[in-house]
């Protein structure tokens, strides 16, 4: 059963730890710079949201490599970047309308999340519960609801 | 049903493979006109700064990729075309017939009009071969000048850089990426390349290229002589129309599309950097020779040729660069829209700068140098049309705010 990143924004408290985990799962660091997760804050820290690459089925980056850099894993469902292919030319960060392929200076190479594998170290440390894994038919059928919330005419809670 | 694709770039190659998912059954012919696998140009600045084999700048890797999709690829130069008879005439006097043709040949260099660019050590920095000689005649030390400093010049420029040449660039216009980036924008990369050690002279023509004992001299008006080993050509591409002439297909720059990627002549469709097709931004025609545009080309001519009829939004011209270190990207109507609105956010001296265009609340071109942390959320807001509401003023007054703007408006979080 495939599973996906859930997201509830509401429930981040800004710890940034899932930047932390994500850089040291990948780069061996603990440097926010480096993750393929990032905390954006509004209102002065008031609220947060983690935001990171959906795998969503379009995969405009996967579509823009030139190289054949870029594969969906087929255990996980995630797009991933073959650092020995990757030749660095950056356009799959500007065909990406997410954003949420970045350029990694360091190593002239693209960065961005690959589910650690299916299992996101993101997740394994969030305390709130913020970012959870879990049964990508249900993440829809979460997105759904939420839909149906927003467009509920109702004033919300 | 018979496809025949001419052309086995990346506009080509997608095109098979979309065709053969498309038809199972249908027969899928690519052709290239070069002895090479199908690979990327893209690459080709790569292989010359050595972080790639040529194998590396191949488009797919797996050996048997073609034979195991029933893609026949061959090599050969198509001369002619007759619709009429749905046929194409090769060098070498073969026909090939087609039920359904895209064409996706691409472009080639162009060299400027001047006496001695024919001679040894003249080279262009288009294709494999191309690359080849480059990698023979550019060593350490070598006094390389290179003539152009537009998108693909400033590509070379760094592969050129990375293999130690003393390296001096030429450029006739008074700019550097004069199409892809402002004044602002291109004084912070000029200034940044010369700090580097390149030297870079803007304005300057070249009007004659000699032969010297044992290397090159270029003259330069107004500007005298620069002796060099060798002269990379980076001076502009034009799209391959020759063996379109008296088809009956309509030509501009490229060849014309409608949004579904079919020319005027019933099964014949055009992709990639040959295709002027639906533009995005203006909703007029337009050759953008980019990657991106390769790709969804190649998807949706196929799609249209195997019957399912697909339309296209048009293409987004985009570009992402690395001069040296310095990271620049471009995107849509970054020069502005008419009646438009400008936000900008300079920081020269650490050469960072962003300049936002928009039209009403939505945005809709995009400049970005020393940014590179999610700058495909720009595309996102152009190509999504999204309306920035209260957020274009906030973005007027900070145009760094474009990534809590992007969250805001599409992802209905804050």
């Amino acid at each position: 059963m495939q599973k996906s990143l859930l997201i509830t924004a509401d429930l981040c408290t800004s710890c940034m730890q899932c930047e932390m985990a994500c850089s040291f799962e990948h780069e061996g660091v603990f440097n926010p710079a480096k993750s393929r997760i990032k905390v954006f804050e509004f209102e002065h820290g008031k609220r947060a949201i983690p935001y990171t690459c959906t795998q969503c089925a379009e995969a405009w980056c996967l579509h823009a490599c030139p190289v054949e850099a870029l594969s969906r894993n087929p255990q996980t469902g995630a797009v991933e970047v073959d650092d020995d292919v990757c030749v660095g030319c950056k356009v799959c960060t500007i065909a990406c309308p997410f954003g949420t392929v970045n350029y990694n200076q360091d190593t002239g190479k693209v960065i961005k999340c690959d589910l650690c594998g299916g299992d996101p170290q993101c997740a394994a440390v969030c305390p709130t519960d913020a970012i959870v894994y879990v049964d990508a038919n249900w993440t829809g059928y979460e997105r759904m609801k939420q839909w149906a919330v927003k467009s509920d005419a109702r004033p919300s809670a | 049903m018979d496809y025949v694709i001419v052309g086995a770039g990346p506009a080509g190659v997608i095109a098979a493979e979309t065709l053969r998912r498309s038809d199972p059954a249908g027969a899928i012919t690519l052709i290239g006109d070069e002895p090479e696998p199908p690979y990327s140009r893209m690459a080709i600045p790569y292989l010359l700064a050595e972080g790639i084999g040529e194998e590396g700048t191949h488009l797919r890797h797996g050996g048997d990729h073609y034979e195991k999709l029933k893609i026949e690829v061959r090599q050969g130069r198509v001369a002619s075309l007759s619709p009429g008879d749905k046929s194409l005439a090769l060098d070498g006097g073969e026909t090939l017939s087609y039920d359904k043709l895209l064409i996706a040949t691409g472009a080639h260099a162009v060299r400027p009009p001047i006496p001695g660019m024919d001679l040894p050590g003249v080279e262009n920095c288009w294709t494999l071969e191309d690359a080849r000689r480059i990698a023979a005649g550019a060593r350490p030390g070598s006094r390389v000048v290179l003539m152009g400093a537009g998108f693909i010049g400033c590509i070379v420029l760094q592969a050129l850089a990375a293999r130690g040449v003393d390296l001096t660039v030429v450029e006739m216009e008074s700019r550097m990426l004069a199409r892809m980036m402002d004044d602002a924008g291109a004084e912070m990369i000029e200034r940044w390349c010369k700090s580097k050690g390149v030297e870079v002279l803007t304005s300057a023509k070249v009007t004659g290229v000699e032969a010297t004992n044992g290397g090159l001299r270029l003259i330069i008006d107004d500007a005298g002589m620069i002796d060099a080993d060798l002269v990379v050509c980076a001076t502009g591409v034009a799209p391959n129309l020759g063996f379109l002439e008296g088809s009956g297909v309509d030509t501009d720059l490229g060849v014309l599309v409608n949004e579904y990627l079919e020319t005027g002549v019933a099964g014949v469709f055009a992709a990639g950097d040959v295709a002027q097709g639906p533009d995005f931004s203006t909703g007029k025609q337009a050759v953008h020779a980019i990657q991106p545009t390769a790709s969804e080309h190649g998807r949706i001519a196929a799609r249209n040729m195997a019957g399912h009829e697909t339309r296209y939004r048009g293409s987004l011209s985009m570009n992402v660069l690395n001069t040296l270190g310095l990271i620049s990207s471009s995107f849509g109507l970054w020069a502005g829209a008419d009646g438009g609105e400008r936000a900008v956010a300079a920081d020269p001296e650490r050469f960072r700068y962003l300049r936002l265009e928009f039209e009403d609340d939505v945005l809709v071109g995009a400049l970005c140098l020393g940014l590179t942390q999610h700058v495909g959320v720009i595309r996102g807001l152009v190509q999504t049309r999204v309306r920035l509401g209260p957020w274009k003023d906030r973005l007027l007054n900070d145009p760094l705010q474009v990534m809590s703007a992007y969250l805001e408006r599409t992802q209905g979080v804050a």
